[in-house]
């Protein structure tokens, strides 16, 4: 199996992530469209890894993997304390950060 | 080998699209549950199998554990507020945007002259992928990444709780003014999620006696109680 097939499912599930994030309005589902994006460059990377094969690519997706779930739960606090301020869960209307 | 590639890939585009596409929250995550174990079985097939476990206890079991519990706490699917943005032009301009990425993602990658991308990947060596590979790797090649990514982890939990934690002035403003306590003088709003308000000591059921004047200027000002540590909820 090619590596090119694998590279080509990683741009389409990014692609797929970059429409969520422009054209969901909900911020908890554009966090999860980020998270699509972020799982395709996963993919890519441990492709990359595979081509080469060696185990740095494999290491990037994990350091990439930490990464992801921090932004997840710094977002996840953020959509909770909007939530107590009462504000509302919407991208379009949260254009200011008021502090 | 193929047929569970294409298999394993068109279930991973499925999650993919039904987190972009359904309009309830919850279903989105577990759409997107569904996209990460296809994802890790594709990560299984390029013999990356500590990273496709990894995928699966972090991602499909905490992170999306911590989505559920969000989802559920916020709600999201009790206003009928509409997903898509009301404004079609600028949907499909979003779409053709992605159409235009995944294009030049493919000329970028179909184009490149790269010619092992082509093939089946260099031969591999015994512990490709394993556990004891990926522990040397981190521990002796990328200790300083792995420092790294540890010390961030921490701070984000800080930051989480720092976020999402109960704390007088980030809300109920209009709750009363738990009475003073013994020895300890400190002012805080009533519910501040504390043991004693679990078995209902005091707080949403039992009326609260007059707050101080202190306190009341102090809500009466807006200000924040500037005595409690964010996060304080002892008694």
């Amino acid at each position: 199996m090619s590596v090119n097939w694998y590279l080509v499912v990683s741009a389409l599930i990014f692609s797929i992530g970059a429409v969520g994030v422009l054209i969901r309005r909900n911020p908890l589902v554009v966090l999860l469209c980020l998270e699509l994006m972020l799982n395709a460059g996963n993919l890519a990377l441990l492709g990359f890894s595979r081509t080469w094969g060696d185990g740095d690519g494999q290491i990037f997706a994990l350091i990439v993997l930490v990464v992801a779930a921090c932004e997840v739960a710094i977002g996840l606090g953020i959509v909770v304390a909007l939530y107590r301020k009462r504000l509302p869960i919407d991208v379009d209307e949260l254009r200011e950060l008021h502090g | 080998m193929e047929i569970l590639f294409f298999l394993f890939s068109i279930v991973a585009l499925a999650g993919a699209a039904g987190v972009v596409a359904l309009r309830n929250p919850f279903y989105c995550v577990l759409s997107l549950v569904v996209h990460l174990i296809a994802l890790a079985l594709l990560f299984l097939l390029l013999e990356a199998q500590f990273v496709a476990v990894a995928q699966i206890v972090v991602y499909a079991g905490a992170v999306m554990v911590l989505y559920v519990f969000v989802v559920a706490y916020v709600g999201g699917g009790d206003k009928p507020a509409p997903l898509w943005r009301a404004n079609a032009k600028q949907r499909a301009l979003a779409i053709a945007f992605g159409v235009a990425l995944f294009v030049e993602l493919c000329v970028a990658l179909l184009g490149t002259g790269l010619s092992s991308l082509d093939g089946d990947g260099a031969q591999l060596g015994a512990g490709y992928g394993s556990p004891g590979q990926i522990g040397e790797l981190l521990l002796v090649r990328f200790l300083l990444p792995f420092e790294l990514a540890s010390f961030l982890l921490l701070v984000a939990a800080v930051g989480a709780v720092a976020l999402a934690g109960r704390r007088p002035g980030i809300d109920d403003d209009d709750l009363p003014v738990a009475p003073r306590h013994g020895l300890v003088e400190f002012q805080r709003s009533a519910a501040t999620g504390t043991m004693a308000e679990g078995v209902g000591g005091y707080g949403v059921t039992v009326p609260m006696p007059e707050p101080s004047e202190a306190v009341a200027a102090a809500h009466a000002d807006g200000l924040p109680e500037q005595s409690v540590p964010a996060g304080e909820g002892t008694t």
